[in-house]
């Protein structure tokens, strides 16, 4: 499998690439090269009858041997590939000595099939087969893997792509599956096991007292506030580069996975997000990419040069390699402790440079849910969050969805304390201007009384003069968020939390060329269902990052809350507050919903939504009968409990 | 005509005030000078329009903000025309849409407006984020619901469905093989399993004047995320002496909140003798800034009653190396001759330790401590002979597993 390098070929390789690099003095240690380059397809099964066999195995990384679980005897598993309009039969060979299972990941079927063990169906056996089988109603890139336990951490995940019944109207010379994955050594009890007993045991790249020295990272005052709130602006991702290697397809950075094309073909890339703990970012350095669709929908094609995706989201990108040369496809974790790297080359063997890992970012204010107060110009440890709640009679019956204007610049839109003199606020610190309440959305505003005159003091002088003192009090205030049931696993209540589909995602806000952000998506075709939704469901993503417990409005899974409850054919807008300071990818079995991006009619469809950290996002999905898991999946806060039932019965059912 | 009329309203607004445009709210309350056309008379027309404008194929969309250019083609949008190039930090993200015209709005070209967010999201009423409609000097076309769709539409406000007590997956997998899955697969693998953890703080080898010595303090717990059982032990000795001091507690612990537990329960003291059954209730937890903090009460039973409070700071110096402060302090409430214990102050320790995290779990660390008897202890301690206190260097592993 792994070629010896043809340094002939190499060196003609380099030449041609004009300054694409294929020697491995050019690449930091962790992807020196064990191979000159894998362009091996991933094993492809396909028709109405497949037979997939999970069971252990050993796989190679790097030229090291890891144990993991497979089907067929690969990892990732074999790509199923399917038609638009034909039927499936799926027969799962359990090998192993526990139960395991397999969710069909974004694919609409009866639910029965949807394969969650204790929602679904009763998960497959030790030693068992169990026969999947259901319509094929849809296309697009997709993705397979265990919902048993920690099993997709070892392996147990894999792409489907469907092809179109009718002409796709994305035009591609060729095609290449790229699988995004992050692979340990350890068991993954290990992993989680630690994250629950010091949640900050993977991170590596926390804060120090060298760093303070070094003039690194954030001021001693900004330390010492954020310190108070017991808030550590480096956790950015739970499970880091420390234990994962980030894998292409099943390989390493230095196996170095290679996708081949001949210069001017339009390439089209089918990227999926299968880790189970990490958000990357996707960049093929010179080679922009172009949107075409967005988990397995099309979208309006979008040219970009970077995306962020959460795990379980996929996107296909267009990509037309103009030159003879090799190109270096980078996903990038997004606490920037490690990175997956392919390669994209006319020929195998050749590589190009691999671009450093870029500074870690460290959370802001916005990312703790104080976007809204969020000015631009305005110093943000210099303000008193306690203060403002007291003169605006506290902000608790703010509508945190009519704050979401603007996340772009993070004024305060959306609140207008009619005595503030917008002009003089400007002038003297960007202040509160841009606040708003807009007699037009009354209704949605209706809960806050902000009276007249209540906020005369807030011109520029006095922000300047303000402190955190109020702060860490006002970061766990329940009235900001009545459906959460208050409780140790709640450690934050984002105070002001802003709609952040407009942001590239944590970390690209400043990384100088174009990065996707959901507000760039627009359905190709347009929505099946575009009727006004009925009611909103708001949900708060909850968690306790020192305790390690993560849920929806303050529980667990295990702790029996109610399911979510839909009518079947009923549409609903469901609005997730992210009360946290991570990322959460949260998905939902079964359906696609539409994201409120201002798209009207064409909004773009997605299975999963990565809700920034302190952000929201909002959504209108139409009830499809079952009972459905819904949760976050990062792997491990769907374990400590970020999992509900979503139970959708026909209207004469629903009280059963 | 319109749109230059519009121009030149706003020229002079952008250019003379740009403090104003820079922090105006997308609601452009306030903003003198603008006028906007009345409610357009073709609605029908806009529809058509935004049909074919859908058959058009799809352009490649560039991210990156585009110059305003005069709205063209719409010729029917109501709102086709308003160019508002000349406002600075505006951008109207949402409707910048080129191709889909579904949107009344489209062909408002405010893209050159950079800066100014006037997305069209959260609201749920995509006109809320440019209702122009208070500007003075400045007339709108009223809202337009009939012309929104889809996500534009606002929620209604109807009640949910009460929740159904049974689970579908039953009438098919049969409600025993459900029932299992649903403990098994589902609540004890989603937030309900045990974890246990055992942590010794201090587990160190005591370099002093009169004899070196030994000193440990650790912790185990084993339970869910509120409800734990919590076993603690500490003491010390010199070697080739007696052990001199050795507790264990063991205590019921809850959580009362993100950071604190409150843990109650029985502390048994091997030494010194004779040996003493306390009450114990406490408090442990994170303290702003990071503070690990620890404070309990025992009473004994003879009646004693007896304090402690501990604390310690974690510094990272780099991520492997941690230097850690540390302070303990005991209490009493009376005067124990038996124990050698007097009121007041009875003990004070501070230590500094540097140690290793090359593996977290097994952190070797040097370092100083101090020792100090106040009081009537002291006066006890010295009437047995004994040290009241010291230096040591102190070395050492944390360890956890």
């Amino acid at each position: 499998m792994s070629r010896v390098l043809d340094r002939r070929q190499v060196l003609r390789g380099a030449s041609l690439a004009g300054g694409g690099l294929a020697l491995s003095a050019y690449m930091p240690a962790w992807a020196q090269p064990v191979s000159a380059g894998i362009a091996k397809p991933l094993p492809t099964v396909s028709g109405e009858d497949i037979t997939l066999k999970v069971a252990h195995q050993m796989m190679m990384i790097d030229g090291r041997q890891s144990h993991a679980i497979g089907i067929n005897g690969t990892v990732p598993a074999p790509l199923i590939r399917l038609r638009e309009g034909q039927n499936v039969r799926l027969h799962v060979v359990n090998e192993l000595d526990e139960e395991t299972s397999i969710h069909w990941h974004g694919l609409l079927l009866p639910f029965q099939m949807d394969g969650v063990p204790g929602i679904a169906f009763p998960g497959i056996p030790a030693r068992s087969t169990f026969t999947y089988e259901f319509p094929i109603i849809q296309s697009g890139t997709y993705w397979y893997h265990s919902h048993s336990g920690l099993q997709e951490q070892e392996g147990h995940y894999g792409p489907i792509l469907i092809d179109p019944k009718n002409p796709d109207p994305v035009q591609f010379d060729r095609e290449h599956v790229i699988v995004l994955s992050d692979h340990s050594f350890h068991h993954p009890h290990y992993l989680f096991d630690r994250l629950k007993k010091e949640s900050g045991y993977f991170n590596r790249q926390r804060q120090t007292l060298a760093g303070l020295l070094a003039g690194k990272d954030q001021s001693l005052k900004e330390r010492l506030e954020w310190g108070k709130m017991r808030m550590d602006p480096a956790d950015v991702a739970d499970v880091t580069g420390s234990v994962y290697t980030y894998l292409v397809n099943g390989y390493g950075p230095k196996d170095n996975w290679t996708a081949l094309f001949r210069p001017g073909e339009r390439v089209r890339l089918r990227f999926i997000n299968a880790s189970s703990m990490t958000t990357f970012n996707v960049r093929i350095p010179g080679l922009p990419m172009t949107i075409v669709a967005a988990d397995g929908l099309n979208v309006r094609p979008v040219e970009i040069d970077e995306f962020q995706f959460g795990p379980a989201e996929t996107y296909d990108a267009i990509v037309t390699p103009p030159d003879l040369r090799a190109y270096t496809l980078v996903g990038e974790s997004v606490d920037r402790s490690g990175m997956a790297r392919a390669t994209l080359a006319p020929r195998e063997g050749m590589a190009a440079e691999v671009p450093p890992l870029r500074k870690r970012p460290l959370a802001t204010m916005k990312d703790m849910g104080m976007g809204g107060m969020d000015h631009g110009t305005m110093d943000h440890g210099a303000m008193n969050h306690g203060a403002m709640g007291g003169a605006a009679g506290s902000m608790s019956g703010m509508d945190h969805a009519a704050m979401g204007h603007g996340a772009g610049t993070g004024a305060m839109p959306g609140m207008d304390h009619s005595q503030m003199n917008h002009g003089a606020a400007g002038t003297a610190a960007g202040g509160m201007a841009g606040m708003d309440h807009g007699q037009a959305q009354g209704g949605a505003m209706a809960g806050m009384d902000h009276g007249s005159g209540t906020m005369p003091a807030m011109n520029g002088d006095q922000m300047g003069g303000m402190d955190m003192g109020g702060m860490s009090h006002s970061m766990r205030d329940f009235s900001n968020a009545p459906e959460v049931k208050k409780g140790p696993g709640v450690q934050t209540i984002s105070p002001m939390p802003v709609d952040r589909t407009g942001d590239p995602g944590q970390g690209l806000e400043n990384v100088g060329h174009r990065v996707l952000t959901y507000r760039d998506l627009m359905a190709l075709d347009r929505n099946p269902d575009t009727r006004a939704p009925e009611r909103e469901i708001k949900l708060h993503l909850t968690g306790n990052m020192e305790r390690y417990m993560w849920g929806f409005d303050g529980e667990k899974l295990s702790e029996n809350p109610d399911p979510i409850t839909l009518l079947h054919g009923e549409r609903v807008r469901v609005t997730l507050i992210n009360d946290t300071m991570m990322g959460h990818p949260i998905h939902i079995h079964g359906h696609f919903f539409d994201l409120v991006t201002g798209k009207g009619a064409y909004a773009p469809r997605k299975h999963t939504v990565l809700v920034q950290p302190g952000g929201t996002v909002s959504w209108d999905v139409t009830g499809e009968e079952g009972d459905w898991a819904f949760h976050c999946h990062m792997l491990y806060h769907m374990h400590a409990g970020m999992m509900r039932v979503v139970q959708v019965r026909k209207a004469g059912e629903a009280t059963a | 005509m319109i749109r230059a009329l519009l121009l030149a309203g706003m020229a002079p607004l952008a250019l003379a005030t740009p403090a104003l445009a820079q922090t105006m709210d997308h609601s452009m309350h306030n903003m003198p000078g603008m006028t906007m056309p009345a409610k357009p008379a073709a609605k029908p027309k806009a529809k058509a329009a935004a049909k074919s404008a859908t058959k058009r194929k799809a352009p490649v969309r560039r991210t990156a903000p585009r110059r305003a250019q005069p709205a063209k083609t719409q010729a029917a949008d109501p709102h086709a025309g308003h160019d508002m190039s000349g406002m600075q930090r505006m951008d109207m993200s949402g409707q910048q849409q080129a191709a889909p015209t579904q949107n009344p709005h489209a062909g408002h070209d405010m893209s050159a407006m950079p800066g100014m967010a006037a997305s069209t999201d959260a609201g749920q009423d995509p006109h809320a984020g440019h209702d122009m409609s208070t500007m003075p000097g400045m007339t709108m076309p009223g809202d337009q619901p009939a012309a929104k769709v889809g996500t534009d539409l606002p929620p209604g406000n109807k009640p949910a469905p009460a929740p159904a007590g049974d689970h579908l997956a039953d009438r098919f997998w049969g409600a025993d093989a459900m029932a299992s899955s649903r403990e098994n697969d589902l609540r004890r693998e989603h937030g309900g399993m045990t974890v246990y953890q055992i942590l010794f703080n201090l587990a160190e080898y005591q370099a002093r004047k009169g004899g070196d010595g030994y000193r440990w303090d650790g912790e185990a717990w084993i339970g869910g995320d509120i409800n734990r059982f919590t076993l603690k032990s500490e003491g010390e000795g010199t070697f080739g002496k007696p052990l001199e001091q050795a507790e264990v507690q063991a205590l019921y612990s809850r959580a009362l909140d993100p950071y604190w537990n409150l843990q109650a329960g029985v502390r048994y003291d091997f030494k010194p003798n004779p040996s003493r059954t306390y009450a114990t209730v406490g408090i442990e937890g994170l303290a702003p800034g990071w503070f690990e903090v620890e404070g309990a009460l025992f009473l004994s039973d003879k009646g004693d009653v007896l304090g402690r409070a501990e604390g310690y700071y974690d510094q990272r110096i780099t991520n492997w190396f941690v230097l850690q402060p540390r302070v303990e302090a005991n209490f009493s409430a009376q005067d124990v001759p038996e124990t050698g214990t007097g009121s007041g102050l009875t003990d004070l320790e501070a230590g500094l330790r540097l140690r290793y995290e090359g593996r977290r779990e097994f952190a070797p660390y040097i370092g100083v401590s101090w020792e100090r008897q106040f009081g009537d202890t002291a006066r006890f301690t010295r009437a047995r002979g004994d040290k009241t206190g010291g230096f040591s260097f102190v070395a050492g592993v944390r360890t956890w597993f």
